[in-house]
Formats: structure tokens, C-alpha cells, sequence
């Protein structure tokens, strides 16, 4: 029998508990910054959690991940300045846009292995970019304003921040059992032995290509979700948010906080994020800090953090 | 006419810029089997280099060869720091550990730079235009970059080809722990091999400061660039980097020259003046989404693996 109290799992609870504090904490303190700036955290854990679908279950390492957190934002931020509020349109329209893209970005770049799939992702994703970057009618470069959040009438009111952090943090809640559904299910299992051995895979006649494609298409789906969440919350988007190096971002979330584990990428985000505001408030030119300790985390601590909790709770 | 001539002329030029930081990237790729993010910011690190002797000794010739030769120590001191403990992993550590290496070299540069960028003044006698062609006058210095970088693909096939060192190159790319079972100093010939690549793209990066200025960042957008030319040419094949760089480099400088006045043709003014932009932007990674579906291991893929 599996045993409940690990170290890992007491801190993975300990930081649910946590997240599920900190708007109470801002009440109570009258400061709103940790509520934004977590806020933030849980979509970011959620865009994470949906990589590490491909990333850490499927062995698919996209680097163009941050392209459908682009795509969601715009097409809740274009609807919005197209006049269109309703959530119930802006929200389907945000995840059968990534859906699609993601459908057709993977059936070209699943063709393709190892080094090819991150180079390919990545060119890809920077062609939206630059595809967002010449909407001239939508702020181009500047990114645009959007004036009011989605409308979701009589369910949910997104402008109070309180509701609104705990929508993102139920969605990231339900992501995680959703990817612990899939990963656990037949589905599921060819996924992974496809990371494994994906010749074998085929050998004993899975069409390992189709379920590659459908798990790429569901991740960018979700991914394209947390989007339409961080245009909400910030009332804004530009093109930033699908540069390259916010793909990178994810990665590191996934890595660093443990890949191929169910709470891994919300770990990872936390850790990250409070890092890069810990690091900037220590010093203007923190990302000096941060760069060489990526390369470390990737030299001695290959498990991420998931990892070193999973080794302390054995030793 | 006299626009086609120029535009495919700048193309030619932006081609063989691509094919300086590609070069690079698919010998360390072929060799070494390493993806480097990090490669980019050599290509910046060329370019304010090239700036900073150029502004201390007046010359702007010695101020690109010290730039050079700065790059090349950076690149080698680099290889035996980190990344050669990164031999031998996997992809995705390469990438993590790369793109750390980014951002820690953009942030050393505006910590020593600072923000601003820097220029690099060209001397008089390349600040010319020469008559190429009864009526076309071409700017002296573009021509200069061309004929160095067709000089550096020269100089890397022969070395490639032609000499001992370029054997061992070859022979680590086919079969690496066999070379270093030979007796071969498989470690030296990689950190060699890196500061090449590092110095081929620091010299693009310093050739490119003189049009545009030298800028924190300038090396990631032309690095994907890069990535797309070798997925176009085959990882791991000089040919085909300099084949792919030569028909990226030409068809989006040609594509963002005349697809706007060609969409201007068939659609509406309003509608060709957002659709020209966008899809001369996507141009390339057409090209390279077609050459996937045709070829998915490039044009001409390095027959080893």
C-alpha cells in the first residue's frame, strides 16, 4: 500500500491549502498585489499543466506552447473589441481557435522527431507571433486595451477579483484531474509508451501518429483556455505573451517543477514566478541570476522539485 | 526592374547573414548533437563587441577582427564552463539550459552596455555606392558582406573538406565515440568546433551591426530564422544550410518587397494592406511547413542519422 504521508504529498497539499487562502489573505490585509500576482500563478500553472500533458506524459517537447495562450487572449480581446462581451461566445470561439491551430501545427510537426519538433514548434509559434504583430487594426506591436471582461450573465461576475481567482484556480484544479484522467486511461497509456518506445508502439499496432495528434490538440485546447483567462485578468493583450521566450517560460515551469507528474507544472509555476519577484525586487538585472540557475536546476537537479520531495520522502 | 535587382541583391546578402549563424548551429548540431538557444546571443555579443574596440581604436577593420577574435574566447570559454557538461543529455536539457544561458547573456549586456544599443560607424571608403549595373547603384558595403560571407562558405568547405581537422569534423559527426576510441581528443575538437560556430555567427552579428544598430535581443529573432533554415536544409548539412539560407534569405526580402503591391492587385486597398504585412511575414515558415510535408528531414538531410 502506497503511503499518504510523504513529504511530497504533504507540501503538494500544503501549497493547494495555500492557493486556496491567498484571497483571504488579501482581505484580510487589504492588499490586492498578492491576489494579482497569484492570480497570474494559477493561469500560468494551467497553460503549464496543459504542456506538461505533451511535454512530460507524451515526451513532446513544443517550445511554441505560448502561441495558444496568444491565440485565446486575442479572440476573447478582437470579440471584445468587435462589441461582442458575451463569455459564451468569446470563451468556445478562444478554444476552438487553439483547437484548430493545434490540429494543424501538430499534424505537420508531428511528422517529425527529437530536434526537428522543437525547432518546428518554435518557428511556427513565432510565425503567429509575427502574424499578431501585423494586426494592425488590433494595436499590432502595442497590444491592444480591452475595456470590459467576458460576460458570463447571471453565473459569474469576472470583474470581481475574488471570483475570478477562484474560477482560474477550480479550472486549474479540474486540468489536473482531467490529465490524470487521460493519462491513466488506455488513451493514455499509448501516449506514454509512445515516449517510451514509440517503434514498438506501432509495431503492435497502435497508430501512435493519431493519438499523438489528438493529445497535442487537447493540450494546445486547454492551453488556449488559460489565455482567454490572462486577457481577463489583465485587461489587455499584445503580442508579448506569445513571444518565444514565454514558451520557454512553460518549459522551464514544467521542468523545474517536475514533468510527468499531476501537480508538477503548478509547483514549477509557483516556484518561478516568486522567484523572478523575489530576484527583480533584489536587483534590476535579476534575470543575470535566474539564467545560470536554470543551467544548474538542468545539471544537478534533473527531477525538478517534484523530484527532490519524492527523493526526500524515500530517504 | 531596378528595384528587382536591388531587392534580390539584399536578399542574397540577408541569405548569406542566415547562412553565418546556420553554418554554426547545424556544425554543432551535426557534431556534437547540441541545440543552442544561446547561439543567437554570440551573434549579438559579435556586434558590440565589433562596436566596442571599433569606438577604442578608431579602426573600424581591427575593431571587427578584435570583435571577432572576443567571440571566438567567449564561445570556447563557454564550451568548457557548461556546455560540456551538457553533452550527452537530452534535447530538452539542451534547451533549458541554453535558454538560461540567454538570458544571462542579454542581461550581462545591459548591465555592461546598458539599454541603449550601440552604433558601429562604417569608414569612409565602404560608406559608398558603387555602380553595379548601367543605373543600379548598390550600397559598397552590402557588397563587402557579400564577399566575405561567400569568402567564410569557401573557407568552411575547404576546411570541412579539404584539411585533417575538417576529417576529424566529419568523422566525430558519424561516429562520435569512435574517433575518441582512435585516440582523437574528442573534447578539444568540440570546443574548437563551438568557438567556430560562435565566431561564424559573431561575425555575422558584427557585419549586420553597420545596417542596424547592435541590440540587446538582436540575435533571437534571426536564430529562429536560422532554425527554419536548417529545417529547411537537413540538421547537420553545411550544403543545405547554405541552399535553405540562400532561398530564405531571398524569398522573404523579395516577398516583403513586392507581396504588398501584389495583394494590392487582386483584393481591396484595405484588405491588401493588412493581409500584405501578414503574409510576408509567414512567407518562410510556409516554405519550410511544404518542405516538411514533402521531405520531413529537410532537402538535404546529413546521410548519417
Amino acid at each position: 500500500m502506497k503511503r499518504m504521508l510523504t513529504a511530497r504529498n504533504v507540501f503538494v497539499a500544503g501549497l493547494l491549502i495555500l492557493l486556496v487562502l491567498v484571497p483571504l489573505y488579501a482581505i484580510v490585509t487589504d492588499n490586492l498585489f498578492p491576489l494579482t500576482l497569484y492570480t497570474r500563478i494559477v493561469i500560468l500553472a494551467l497553460a503549464a499543466t496543459s504542456l506538461n500533458l505533451i511535454l512530460g506524459y507524451g515526451g513532446m517537447v513544443s517550445f511554441g506552447h505560448a502561441a495558444y495562450i496568444g491565440i485565446g487572449g486575442y479572440a476573447v480581446g478582437i470579440l471584445a473589441h468587435e462589441g461582442i462581451y458575451s463569455g459564451f461566445l468569446q470563451w468556445p470561439l478562444a478554444l476552438f481557435v487553439s483547437a484548430v491551430t493545434a490540429l494543424a501545427i501538430g499534424s505537420l510537426s508531428l511528422r517529425t522527431r527529437g530536434v526537428y519538433f522543437i525547432m518546428i514548434t518554435l518557428a511556427f509559434a513565432q510565425m503567429l507571433y509575427y502574424v499578431a504583430v501585423s494586426l494592425d487594426r488590433y494595436g499590432a506591436d502595442d497590444g491592444m486595451t480591452i475595456y470590459q471582461r467576458s460576460e458570463f450573465d447571471g453565473i459569474i461576475n469576472l470583474s470581481n477579483k475574488i471570483s475570478f481567482y477562484y474560477l482560474c484556480f477550480g479550472l486549474l484544479l479540474a486540468t489536473i484531474y482531467l490529465t490524470w484522467r487521460i493519462v491513466n486511461s488506455r488513451f493514455g497509456m499509448v501516449i506514454q509508451g509512445s515516449r517510451s518506445n514509440d517503434r514498438r508502439m506501432r509495431a503492435i499496432g497502435f497508430p501512435t501518429y493519431r493519438y499523438r495528434l489528438v493529445v497535442f490538440m487537447i493540450a494546445g485546447t486547454i492551453c488556449g483556455l488559460s489565455g482567454a483567462l490572462l486577457a481577463n485578468q489583465t485587461d489587455f493583450i499584445s503580442p508579448a505573451v506569445m513571444y518565444w521566450t514565454r514558451s520557454g517560460d512553460l518549459i522551464v515551469m514544467v521542468v523545474l517543477g517536475g514533468m510527468g507528474t499531476p501537480f508538477g507544472p503548478v509547483i514549477g509555476a509557483v516556484a518561478l514566478l516568486l522567484l523572478e519577484e523575489w530576484l527583480s525586487g533584489v536587483t534590476e538585472y535579476w534575470q543575470i541570476i535566474l539564467g545560470p540557475m536554470l543551467l544548474l536546476v538542468v545539471l544537478f537537479a534533473r527531477g525538478g522539485i517534484e523530484g527532490l520531495l519524492a527523493g526526500a520522502s524515500r530517504g | 526592374m531596378l528595384l528587382l535587382v536591388e531587392q534580390s541583391l539584399n536578399g542574397v546578402q540577408f541569405g548569406l547573414l542566415l547562412f553565418l549563424i546556420a553554418a554554426g548551429l547545424t556544425l554543432v548540431f551535426g557534431i556534437m548533437d547540441l541545440v543552442n538557444l544561446a547561439h543567437g546571443s554570440f551573434y549579438m555579443l559579435g556586434a558590440f563587441f565589433a562596436a566596442t574596440f571599433a569606438a577604442l581604436t578608431g579602426s573600424f577593420l581591427l575593431g571587427a577582427l578584435l570583435g571577432l577574435l572576443a567571440t571566438l574566447v567567449v564561445g570556447m570559454a563557454l564550451d568548457l564552463i557548461a556546455i560540456r557538461k551538457l553533452y550527452g543529455r537530452d534535447h530538452l536539457d539542451h534547451v533549458l539550459g541554453t535558454f538560461g544561458l540567454i538570458l544571462f547573456f542579454n542581461e550581462a549586456v545591459r548591465l555592461i552596455w546598458g539599454a541603449g544599443g550601440m552604433n558601429l560607424p562604417l569608414p569612409h571608403w565602404l560608406n559608398a555606392s558603387v555602380t553595379i549595373l548601367p543605373g543600379i547603384q548598390y550600397p559598397a558595403y552590402r557588397i563587402a558582406v557579400i564577399v566575405v560571407a561567400l569568402l567564410v562558405a569557401l573557407f568552411l568547405y575547404l576546411l570541412v573538406m579539404r584539411t585533417r581537422v575538417g576529417m576529424l569534423i566529419r568523422a566525430g559527426a558519424s561516429n562520435r565515440e569512435m574517433v575518441g576510441a582512435l585516440g582523437i581528443n574528442i573534447k578539444l575538437l568540440y570546443t574548437f568546433v563551438f568557438g567556430l560556430g560562435a565566431a561564424l555567427a559573431g561575425l555575422g552579428g558584427l557585419m549586420q551591426a553597420p545596417i542596424l544598430t547592435a541590440q540587446i535581443g538582436m540575435g533571437e529573432n534571426i536564430l529562429i530564422l536560422a532554425f527554419v533554415v536548417i529545417i529547411i536544409g537537413g540538421i547537420g548539412s553545411i550544403r543545405g544550410a547554405f541552399i535553405a539560407s540562400m532561398l530564405v534569405g531571398l524569398l522573404d526580402t523579395v516577398g516583403r518587397a513586392f507581396l504588398p503591391d501584389f495583394f494590392k492587385l487582386i483584393l481591396s486597398s484595405a484588405a491588401a494592406s493588412t493581409a500584405g504585412p501578414a503574409v510576408s511575414s509567414m512567407l518562410i515558415y510556409l516554405l519550410m511547413a511544404t518542405v516538411l510535408v514533402v521531405r520531413p528531414e529537410g532537402l538535404f538531410p546529413a546521410a548519417s542519422k
